[in-house]
């Protein structure tokens, strides 16, 4: 069959990673190519170079046949590849329209000719049932427009290869459905696609062939029909994963958080972030706060951990009345906190593993002492937990937090929060971006915290994490709570619909 | 281990080092520009700086550098806290005021302390010029850098109405003398550095370089400052009281600065403060001196005492055919292109990199165990869960 890409034994390193590893992929004309694989597998290093943003160290690219040069994405794009990345490229103050055509706008004598363009776009759009407002900004449109405005990108620079970077991650299942049929459509076209994902449902729905990979080495390329998910989920990790999480029945304690009516504000005006939102959280749960990306998860973390303050309502922590404490009291009450972004909030990439250890407990014994910092105690502690959680880096505790990878930094994270014994666990995306392995360890900690009898909140925007280990789930769309739902009683379709706030629980309507 | 430390040190100082080069480079095509005969004889003097006269004249680059180390310092601290005090110029004027004021009007102190009540006087007084932006920012969030560069004129002008006010010689438009007691002791260093003017400030300098070094790198404050300065959201996030820091930081900055300038006027060298409107250079150099020594103390101290040098070497260059105004040109130019030192940090360390890379392809086969190794162990936890 004829291959539209061949990339013959590709080798790219990094310092101290060989990223890819004499890789071979060959996308045949009219198929979907799923590539798996964990994060750091490589998968986003191969595709980086087929889009030319790295040059591999070996191999070559071949492209119908013949052999070429990718030096930038310029080029790749002049091959006819095309790329929706996981974060989109989008510019959110233009309109669809502008962004479509952005870079290969039509002028005549130095003024946009936008008349043309827009007939292309919406007879694309008609034609693959992409459904856009060409004239939306890209602020005001939702996510799931947002990826089709970038499908449209590329079908309006007619790129015949087109790559999905984990396209499904920011979609609810109704948002997916649909992607995987605009993806057979696009294939029917006569384009080819190639599908990178780590979600073995997916692959299963929509993929011809699957190529995986493994800590930067190709370690098969399958056909996906005659291939189970359990033997695919081996080849990529590498060992049989235990995806089922030992929870036992918890009896209930008293209540560690409770939020009453909490309102905050937005910087729009008469827009609340967080919108008379009512919940608490007991010992010996976890609750998960479920909901697209954008809904006021945020807002609402920050105002319970102290780095925003509350327009209206209380927060109580430990029963203690905690609306207006700052961080650090709350710290001292127990409560624990893994942040969404641990660039941001997490680290201080400047400091060293053994001083970002000690970034709550900095002035506590015995880590200081009449002022001073004890050294001798925050080396052994940094070796403790090192030990202890398994964090791996170049130099133990003197390793600049900037050089380690982002499983070891979250693992850090989670160690110092985990390790100061917290009554109340706040754990943001504790997952994100990580791999199976890391994935399936943190959550054997989170349960191992409730199963102490510790109370845990956790927010999340993976559904199937949001399904394996929370034992309550509150959605949250558009800073409101909209269900209060029992996991055992749900389906994955029905949170969704909680989640696009197409349904509401019954007690939650708006008044 | 212990080579370890030692080469990461000569890592560290090879930007400074390239970047003072490349400085020397220029200063040189200037010279040859303007006079190509004595040219090379010029820059053999700026190269020589203060060891032309030999102990006197270090002795007059270490007065030279005193201030501008303490200014470097105020510069280099703020920086490390994430900080831009441009308003070192003006925080040395008030400490350089309140440190003649003191010496000129309380002549009742005893005269063993009286030295010390003036210098504490400019700390003070310094240390207020810089908590006003520091307050603004942390409560307001204005820019410190727009507030500090005007209170570097409200400075200058304050300055000029209070010494006119109050210690004015009316025949020089400038100062009157201080008390002698209130000159800083010379502890003997006039033995060793015979300089007219060589005084105990520069012992000061070094020990307020050093408890900069020990307040930064030692302390839960210095902690707190540095984890504030490097990412603010951390620092929010593990509960330090960023606002306050910054107050602090800023008040700490403008004392450094204002004690540097007590230290030059109370120096005995019968300098006095010239009513004129002329914003105080020292500040200025104490970027430089922070941005040459990468923000850090130790090399803040170096940085002062090297650009001090090369003052002094320009001092010199009057000898030949050179006009007073080139001379500056050339120093400036050194001192400009040590700014350049960072440029020269992200180069370093891409080459180093790169270097890595080649290595680790010679290792490849090592590596490739490891991984295997590290693909084995989180197996062995799952299994014991």
């Amino acid at each position: 069959m004829d291959c539209i890409i061949e990339m013959m034994n590709i080798t790219k390193t990094f310092p101290g990673i060989i990223a890819n590893d004499n890789i071979t992929l060959q996308l045949r004309k009219g198929e979907i190519h799923a590539l798996l694989g964990e994060n750091g597998a490589g998968k986003s290093t191969l595709m980086s170079v087929l889009f030319g943003l790295y040059q591999p160290d070996h191999g070559k690219i071949l492209i119908s046949g013949k052999e070429v040069k990718i030096r930038n994405p310029n080029d790749a794009n002049r091959y006819g590849i095309g790329m929706v990345h996981q974060h989109f490229k989008l510019i959110h103050n233009f309109t669809v329209l502008e962004n479509i055509v952005l870079g290969v706008e039509s002028t005549r004598r130095g003024f946009l000719e936008m008349k043309d363009a827009r007939d292309k776009v919406m007879e694309l759009s008609g034609r693959y049932h992409l459904k856009i407002d060409p004239d939306a900004l890209i602020s005001d449109i939702t996510v799931g427009m947002q990826q089709r405005v970038e499908i449209l990108k590329m079908l309006y620079r007619q790129n015949e290869i087109l790559i999905f970077d984990e396209p499904t991650a920011v979609l609810t299942p109704q948002e997916i459905h649909e992607l995987m049929k605009i993806m057979r459509e696009l294939v029917e076209e006569g384009k080819s696609i190639l599908f990178i994902t780590h979600k073995l449902n997916e692959i299963k729905e929509v993929a011809n062939r699957c190529t995986i990979l493994r800590k930067g080495k190709k370690v098969a390329t399958v056909s996906v029909q005659d291939t189970s998910k359990e033997e695919m989920s081996r080849l990529m990790v590498g060992r049989t994963v235990n995806f089922n999480i030992e929870k036992p029945e918890m009896t209930l304690g008293q209540e560690v958080l409770r939020v009453e009516n909490l309102v905050v504000k937005s910087i729009h005006p008469g827009k609340n972030d967080v919108d008379d939102v009512t919940f608490s959280v007991r010992e010996g749960e976890i609750v998960c706060i479920a909901g697209i990306d954008g809904n006021g998860q945020s807002p609402l973390i920050y105002a319970l951990t102290g780095l925003l303050p509350v327009d209206s309502g209380r927060i109580v922590i430990m029963e203690q009345e905690a609306t207006k404490m700052p961080t650090k009291k709350r710290y001292q009450l127990g409560m624990a906190h893994i942040p969404e972004d641990r660039h941001k909030h997490g680290l201080v990439l400047d400091y060293r593993l053994d001083e970002n250890l000690i970034l709550q407990n900095y002035d506590h014994e015995p880590f200081s002492a009449k002022g001073f910092l004890q050294f001798e105690s925050i080396h052994q502690y940094a070796d403790k937990l090192i030990h202890q959680y398994d964090i791996r880096s170049a130099l133990g505790g003197e390793t600049p937090a900037r050089s380690m990878s982002g499983g070891n930094q979250q693992k850090a994270i989670l160690a110092r929060e985990i390790d100061r014994n917290p009554e109340l666990l706040i754990a943001v995306q504790p997952t994100r971006g990580l791999d199976v392995g890391a994935i399936e360890y943190i959550h054997q900690q989170l349960v191992a915290q409730r199963n102490e009898g510790k109370a845990v909140l956790l927010v999340s925007l993976e559904l199937d994490e949001v399904m394996d280990i929370s034992d309550r789930i509150i959605v949250i769309y558009e800073g409101r709570l909209v269900a209060n739902l029992n996991p055992a009683e749900l389906s994955i379709e029905e949170l969704g619909l909680y989640m696009s706030g197409s349904k509401v629980g019954v007690g939650y309507e708006k008044k | 281990m212990k080579k370890n430390r030692f080469a990461q040190a000569v890592v560290a100082f090879l930007p400074s080092f390239f970047a003072i080069l490349a400085g020397f480079l220029l200063g040189f095509v200037i010279l040859l520009a303007v006079n190509p005969n004595q040219a090379i004889q010029g820059i053999g003097i700026i190269l020589k700086g203060g060891l032309n006269k030999g102990m006197s004249g270090m002795g007059q680059v270490l007065y030279f550098a005193t201030p501008i180390i303490m200014t470097g310092l105020a510069v280099g601290f703020a920086f490390k806290t994430g900080l831009f005090n441009i308003g070192a110029s003006g925080q040395f004027t008030m400490g350089a005021f309140a440190a003649i004021y003191v010496g000129v009007v309380m002549k009742s102190l005893p005269p063993a302390i009286h030295w010390l009540v003036a210098i504490l006087a400019s700390m003070i007084a310094g240390a207020i010029w810089g908590f006003l932006p520091g307050l603004l920012k942390a409560t307001r969030n204005v820019n410190e850098v727009i507030t500090s560069i005007m209170m570097n004129y409200i400075g200058m002008s304050a300055v000029n109405m209070m010494v006119r006010a109050t210690i004015y010689n009316k025949l020089k438009n400038e100062s009157l003398p201080v008390a002698s007691a209130a000159n800083i002791p010379k502890w003997g260093l006039q033995e060793i550095f015979p300089y007219p003017s060589m005084n105990g400030g520069i012992l000061i300098a070094v020990l307020c370089v050093m408890i900069v070094y020990i307040v930064l790198e030692k302390t839960t404050f210095g902690y707190e400052l540095k984890a504030c300065g490097y990412n603010r959201d951390a620092g929010l996030y593990a509960g330090i009281q960023a606002k306050r820091n910054m107050i602090y930081s800023m008040m700490i900055s403008g004392a450094l600065a204002g004690i540097g300038g007590g230290l030059l006027y109370l120096s005995g060298s019968g300098k006095y403060m010239k009513v004129i409107d002329v914003i105080a250079t020292e500040g200025f150099d104490g970027i430089s001196v922070a941005l040459l020594g990468l923000s850090h103390p130790i090399g803040v101290l170096f940085a002062g005492v090297f650009i001090a040098y090369i003052k002094v070497g320009g001092f010199n260059l009057q000898l030949l055919n050179y006009d007073q105004e080139v001379i500056n040109i050339i120093t400036a130019a050194i001192i400009y292109f040590s700014a350049f030192a960072l440029l020269f940090k992200t180069k370093i360390q891409s080459i180093i990199t790169r270097n890595a890379i080649q290595k680790n392809e010679a290792s490849d086969q090592k590596l490739e165990e490891a991984t295997m190794e590290s693909e084995e162990r989180p197996m062995k936890e799952g299994d014991s869960q």
